[in-house]
């Protein structure tokens, strides 16, 4: 008699769990529904978690991401020796080559100084850096950008431009106490006045999350050459002009790709400089997303 | 008893930790020169892996909190991997049975699929954030590096499965 109304009570027991489970996954995607609806429109709160979570694993970040490096120092060096012998007689040839350019060079820098001086010309400001390890590489599918182990504490500030030895990388989007983040040239959201070498002519590289950005408002294609350099304008003052970004690699009607200086495969330290300008543009990349509170 | 106890929460939060440190791996910067700019998504492999054999110690509120911090640290729209991770438990949940009776190539296909799906919607969401259509190339290679490197990832679950976490 007893039997079947136990096996009534498990039975509604274990619907009802099936049914509180249920309801907490669907509860759980209207919440991840919710939080990408309110990231669209609450920017500042969902930045602030996003600055301090990312503050607090920046240590873990910072001494993970050293055994990879003591990696790429071995692959390097394993890389350098393959190809040595060849290296040796290129870096000879360059090295001559290179005497050559810095006689040039000084010759040049002693023209410029006399004539500036005759001119009264006002030189750029100084540039001051800030050197920082890369600790996180993640977003290179969806977003493109990386995590630095400097933030507020060193001086860093949004809007700041992250160079590397070999040229533009991108430049400062979210500060933290600890750590902040650089959006890389190559991002969707990423805008940058540039201007070509030779023609010389205006135009503002666009980031399309493929590794070579689209010069965009380019005001004479027919001028751009394969191989030409292109370099930061300056224009807007976001960033200080003259600043390597990469060189021409197709010219086709309408569709000019960049192919960057900077290894984005490979980057390990930056510097984060300030260009001295308080710039015109905001510095929020939110706001060419038609965020109307930067 | 307290050492038991500790030690047993301390077993059965593995596959949670787990999945918390393939989000932090997978953001690490690997500096492979010319290795390319994509990363697996490794945390996905733990998200399908554990649901099929231990329901019970990845809930919906683990997923939910993994793909937070994922979105958080790869800067992708916050809730975009947390809805993603969520939608594949649900799946794997309610297909169990299948996963668990057949082969481990049965198993390899199955998250063939779910990998695909999940790019697909991954990409359709930061596509309509950013008004933009986003090279699927890259999103193509994701999709094959985290695919083959499922296997390992897989046979090292199944070890601390054996060893930590035996009923």
């Amino acid at each position: 008699m007893l039997e079947p109304r136990k096996n009534s009570v498990a039975h509604l027991a274990t619907s009802f769990k099936i049914l509180t489970r249920r309801f907490t996954d669907l509860a759980l995607v209207g919440a991840a529904l919710g939080l990408m609806v309110m990231g669209r429109v609450d920017v500042a709160l969902i930045e602030r978690v996003r600055v301090t979570t990312v503050d607090a694993v920046a240590p873990l970040l910072d001494a993970l991401s050293q055994p990879t490096a003591t990696v790429s120092i071995i692959i390097d060096r394993v890389q350098k020796h393959i190809v040595l012998d060849r290296e040796m007689t290129f870096l000879r040839q360059e090295n001559d080559r290179l005497k050559h350019w810095r006689n040039v060079a000084l010759h040049l820098e002693t023209k410029n100084q006399k004539l500036q001086k005759l001119l009264n010309f006002t030189p750029d400001p100084a540039l001051n850096y800030i050197s920082a390890r890369v600790i996180a590489d993640p977003g290179r599918v969806f977003v493109r950008s990386m995590v630095l182990n400097s933030g507020s504490s060193s001086g860093v500030r949004e809007g700041q431009v992250a160079i590397t030895g070999d040229g533009l990388l991108g430049r400062v989007v979210k500060v933290g106490y600890q750590s902040s983040r650089i959006l890389l040239l190559t991002d969707i959201n990423s805008h940058i006045p540039v201007i070509t070498e030779l023609s010389p002519s205006r135009a503002i590289l666009v980031g399309d999350n493929s590794d070579r950005p689209q010069l965009a408002h380019l005001q004479a294609i027919t001028e751009v050459t394969v191989g030409e350099r292109i370099v930061t304008s300056g224009h807007g003052g976001a960033f200080p002009p003259g600043i390597p970004v990469g060189k021409v690699v197709s010219a086709a009607e309408g569709n000019v790709r960049i192919q960057p200086f900077v290894d984005m495969s490979n980057v390990e330290y930056v510097r984060v400089v300030e260009s001295g300008l308080s710039g015109f543009l905001p510095m929020n990349p939110n706001f060419l997303k038609g965020d109307k509170n930067p | 008893m307290f050492w038991q106890r500790l030690d047993l929460i301390a077993r059965s939060v593995s596959p949670m930790a787990i999945t918390l440190l393939l989000v932090v791996i997978s953001a690490l910067p690997m500096h492979i020169p010319s290795f390319g700019t994509v990363s697996p998504i490794l945390a996905l492999i733990a998200v399908y892996y554990w649901p099929i054999f231990r329901p019970d110690l990845m809930p919906s509120l683990a997923v939910f909190g993994a793909g937070l911090f994922q979105d958080i640290l790869f800067d992708t729209p916050l809730g975009a991997f947390a809805l993603i991770f969520l939608l594949v438990r649900m799946f794997i949940v309610s297909q169990r049975r299948f996963f668990i009776d057949n082969s481990f190539v049965a198993m390899w296909l199955g998250f063939m699929f779910v990998t695909a799906g999940s790019l697909a919607i991954i990409w359709l969401i930061i596509s309509l954030f950013n008004v933009a259509f986003i090279s699927p190339t890259a999103v193509a290679v994701q999709f094959f590096l985290t695919l083959f490197l499922f296997p390992c990832f897989a046979w090292l679950f199944s070890r601390v499965q054996r060893t930590l976490l035996r009923q």
